[in-house]
């Protein structure tokens, strides 16, 4: 095996950065020379390497080097979007031209423009987002190996896999924009997973797991992935069905984050202008229980979503979303904000980093508050509907019968509302996931429809 | 043929100053390595959207996406490297890269360039620039009055048009030169509409491989905007779902999401090579009723998930998966076809130059059954009649599957009565058509809004079936 280098390999550091800030300014200054009266451009460019192996033996190695601008001119209140992975001269100037001609010819939108200058990040801080991981492609091999092997060796029920992979990325994104915003930062990350099927007479069940950090020194044990990856798999054999009942639901941690997302999402200030939320009109209401706090984290040094400033320059600062279960604030940009008649909260494409807060238990010690239940652990299909909160989605995990497992369930459904399922959020373990970007232990929920046999 | 890989030359290989002779001299710099195939994928795409909301196009946006992927192959081994930029240079440091896999050893035979069968299921039209920017906007605006006229319950209006044009050309080191212009266009539109505080969502939406002069011409976006205010105002008047084990009637059209999410992904090459699927090993045996045959089908003229030829440069075809019940066969790519002794199937797609090609689905469809729709639901006495869907998912190891409708009645003493919120149906892929009891005779095709995703990467898709009466499956709503 042999260590290839990439013909256009892209180094990163600080000269790369600046580099890549000038080719932003000019983008702006081609903006302002073709009539746009102010202009926004995102500069990212990537590079990394994974390695999969299956069974054993090498199955893909794949090298990417990618990059991508995106420009936004605004002619008055009048907005034009255009991008181009393509970053030649000529490319960049038919792309600034491209935005332009859409333009002249979109309608006018008062809450079209930049974000108000006075909000932006004069000083952006650097939240130790970058760690390289100078991997040779026989190095990757060999710790996609090593996972995998811990699967395999589990147990002798593992018969087949689908693979071990690891996956190390970085890159570089500048944004920039006509009120003198020029910024830019490179950010890194590390994953390594496993996915695995167990067999036995009944059938095959498959599960994965893995591990993923800013800095390789963070990743978990990479024998424990596999090996996590294994159990997870060999736990899920033989099961049964339910019959149709009501019954409390613990979320595990490890899918419990997408309830909260179902949040963000309703908050979000185009789902609130459009009408097409749930959750109307909500702030300073009731929407969770007075233990339910959520705080956005902007600045957690490595933070899987942290970032100095948002999409559109602005500063972001740590703020509470949920208070005591009362809806604090909405999540905005400049232009739902606009469109509220509200001020940008810093989340122009999405939120940084959020923490649900968590009562003194343990999973084991939420199962056995909720005695009698279903602990699930994996969901399936998007059966949400954002505007009226109706949720129906594939679910399998184990019954649970007096605070302990009986037997792996599959082929059910869960249902409710969310604003009920928000409602009637009884507690959250200690046992957060920090592998994703909103930070919550697993989740009782009081009541919900499982359909079944 | 000749004249597709033509135009893909012009605007692929010619800006760099490319000849057919480089591509042979890159592939078989890559062939010097123990590599049993390559091959170089180029690729040119151009998408615009315009969005209309509050009754004005206040959006719109226009992207390129360009580069050149390049993969080695060494028996089950897949070293893949690409560059944004199509030059010559960076074609030879990601050939570099890619070949990594495999060690310095015997010269591979590089195939002299063969000519590929002709099937021309579009036209290479250009549905970004076919018209100008205000003919699109005046659709959007046209759509929206149309939807705000219907029923004063409307309050909001979201309406897109989408167009793209991809142009691809791939060599490989069997012979394969040949490329494609693959026009794709989209009209989304979804209304919410409000009633005493009450507010529900409706959406359509259609397209498919053609010029956006056949959604003018048919008036095809203006039944769009019928059919979203349709759809909310439906659910204005919903009860809740019930949940259970029920006779299931799904409508025609794009309830074959089913199919796909069901039968299709199992099936597969790469996870039946690999022994992953719920459906390996299971060629020649009964999968599903007598009344069932279901096929994948390429080869349909202007279909969203048509192709002249999938991204290997293997002419698409119409492939039967089930016939009368019996497990036929897999969908493959190159790869896995060869590691399963098999030919391909003309399914190795990829989202674009920077993806791997995998064994994927074109369009997926049950063949038209024996009954009339409304003889198939007077048979059942209490169930639910599920019409219209929102996505799915599979686990194709287990076989589990679920699909959201987003549009569903009840069914009561063989009569359609109430309409129920949407609710999600959860199965097992190898065992619910063997529950087919009726097959109807009004096989219909979706309007081309489907888009499948595996392994992260989006590829269009197409599905279709008949009315289809299914005698258990489990519906998720609430009212037990």
């Amino acid at each position: 095996m042999t260590t290839s280098s990439h013909g256009q390999d892209l180094i990163i550091n600080n000269d790369t950065i600046e580099r890549y800030r000038q080719r932003v300014a000019r983008v702006l200054a081609l903006a302002a020379d073709a009539g746009a009266t102010s202009a926004e451009a995102s500069l990212n460019v990537g590079k990394g390497l994974s390695a999969t192996v299956r069974l054993g033996e090498v199955e893909t190695v794949e090298h990417n080097l990618d990059q991508g601008l995106g420009v936004t001119v605004y002619m008055g209140a009048r907005k034009g979007t255009a991008s181009t992975t393509d970053l030649s001269d000529s490319a960049i100037a038919e792309t600034v031209t491209a935005a332009c001609d859409i333009a002249r010819v979109t309608s006018e939108d008062p809450c079209n423009g930049l974000a108000d200058a006075a909000l932006l990040a004069r000083n952006p801080q650097d939240l130790d987002l970058y760690h390289q991981w100078p991997l040779t492609v026989a190095e990757a091999i060999a710790i996609a190996q090593r996972c995998e092997d811990a699967a395999l060796q589990y147990d002798k029920r593992i018969k087949n896999s689908e693979g071990a992979t690891l996956s190390s990325q970085e890159g570089i994104n500048i944004y920039g924009n006509s009120n003198e915003f020029l910024h830019g930062y490179a950010t890194s990350r590390h994953t390594v997973s496993c996915s695995v099927i167990a067999e036995d007479g009944a059938g095959m069940e498959r599960d994965y797991w893995y591990s993923s950090a800013r800095c390789a020194d963070d990743l978990d044990a990479i024998g424990g992935i596999g090996k996590i990856a294994a159990e997870r798999a060999i736990n899920r054999l033989n099961p049964r069905r339910l019959s149709t009942r009501q019954s409390p639901v613990v979320f595990a941690a490890d899918i419990a984050s997408g309830l909260f997302s179902s949040y963000v999402s309703a908050i979000s200030g185009t789902s609130q202008y459009r009408n097409m939320t749930f959750l109307l009109d909500c702030l300073e209401q009731q929407v969770f229980p007075d233990y339910i706090n959520i705080r956005e984290e902007p600045w957690l040094k490595r933070g899987n979503a942290s970032s100095p400033y948002d999409n559109e320059g602005v500063a972001t600062a740590p703020s509470d979303l949920v208070a005591g279960g009362v809806a604090k604030r909405y999540v905005l940009g400049s232009y739902s904000a606009c469109k509220l008649g509200l001020q940008t909260t810093g989340n122009a494409g999405g939120v940084h980093n959020l923490v649900v807060s968590h009562g003194v238990h343990t999973l084991e010690k939420l199962l056995a508050k909720m005695g009698t239940g279903l602990l699930v652990t994996e969901l399936m299909g998007q059966g949400i509907n954002r505007t009226t909160g109706d949720y129906s989605r594939g679910a399998a995990g184990y019954w649970v019968e007096n605070g302990t497992l009986q037997y792996p369930v599959s082929e059910v459904t869960i249902a409710g509302n969310l604003k009920d399922m928000f409602r009637g959020i009884v507690d959250v373990a200690t046992d957060v996931d920090m592998r994703r970007s909103i930070l919550t232990g697993s989740v009782l929920i009081d009541n919900m429809t499982i359909a079944g046999e | 043929m000749e004249k597709l890989l033509q135009q893909a030359r012009g605007a692929l290989l010619e800006p760099a100053g490319i000849q057919d002779q480089d591509l042979a001299r890159v592939l078989d710099q890559i062939m010097s390595y123990e590599v049993d195939a390559a091959d170089l994928y180029f690729q040119h795409n151009r998408f615009e959207s315009w969005v209309l909301e509050d009754g004005i196009v206040k959006e719109g946006s226009h992207n390129i996406e360009q580069g050149v992927g390049v993969r080695a192959i060494s028996g089950e081994k897949t070293g893949f490297a690409y560059s944004d930029a199509i030059m010559l240079p960076a074609l030879t440091a990601a050939a570099d890269a890619a070949r990594a896999i495999a060690h310095v050893g015997q010269q591979g035979s590089l195939q002299a360039w063969s000519r590929s069968a002709y099937q021309q299921l579009y036209l290479p039209q250009d549905p970004v620039h076919d018209f100008s920017a205000q003919v699109k906007i005046d659709l959007l605006q046209r759509i929206d009055g149309l939807a705000r006229r219907q029923d004063a319950r409307v309050k909001q209006v979201i309406a897109s048009i989408a167009a793209t044009c991809d142009t691809m050309l791939v060599a490989g080191s069997d012979g394969t030169l040949c490329g494609d212009v693959r026009p794709l266009v989209r009209v989304n539109v979804s209304v919410v509409v409000e009633q005493n505080g009450r507010r529900e969502q409706g959406s359509a939406g259609g397209g498919g491989r053609y010029s956006l002069q056949k959604i003018l011409d048919d008036d095809f976006a203006t039944s769009l905007a019928q059919e979203a205010v349709r759809e909310a105002l439906i659910n204005l008047e919903a009860v809740a779902a019930p949940a259970g084990t029920m006779t299931v009637v799904l409508g025609p059209g794009w309830p074959g999401v089913l199919l796909h999410e069901a039968i299709g992904h199992g099936l597969e090459g790469d996870f039946n090579r690999k022994g992953s699927s719920a459906f390996s090993g299971m060629v020649g045996q009964r999968v599903a009723s007598e009344q069932c045959t279901v096929v994948d089908d390429g080869t349909l003229p202007e279909r969203r998930g048509s192709l002249n030829i999938d991204d290997e440069g293997t002419r698409s075809q119409c492939t039967v998966l089930i016939e009368n019940g019996i497990l036929k066969g897999y969908m493959q790519d190159k790869l896995n076809a060869k590691l399963m002794q098999v030919a391909p199937t003309g399914n190795g797609r990829r989202e674009s130059y920077a993806h791997l090609p995998l064994p994927r689905m074109t369009n997926t469809y049950m063949l038209a059954g024996k009954y009339d729709p409304g003889e198939i639901i007077a048979t059942v006495d209490k169930g639910l009649y599920a019409v219209n869907f929102g996505g799915g998912q599979v686990d194709i190891t287990s076989g589990k599957f679920v699909f959201s409708a987003s549009e569903a009645y009840l069914i009561e003493n063989g009569k359609v009565t109430r309409p129920v919120k949407g609710a999600t149906l959860i199965g097992n892929g190898p065992d619910v058509l063997t529950r087919v009891a009726m097959v109807g005779n009004d096989l219909a095709l979706d309007r081309g809004v489907g888009t499948c995703g595996k392994d992260g990467q989006s590829v269009p898709v197409g599905v279709g079936q008949p009315t289809m009466k299914i005698t258990e499956l489990t519906v998720g709503g609430t009212s037990a």
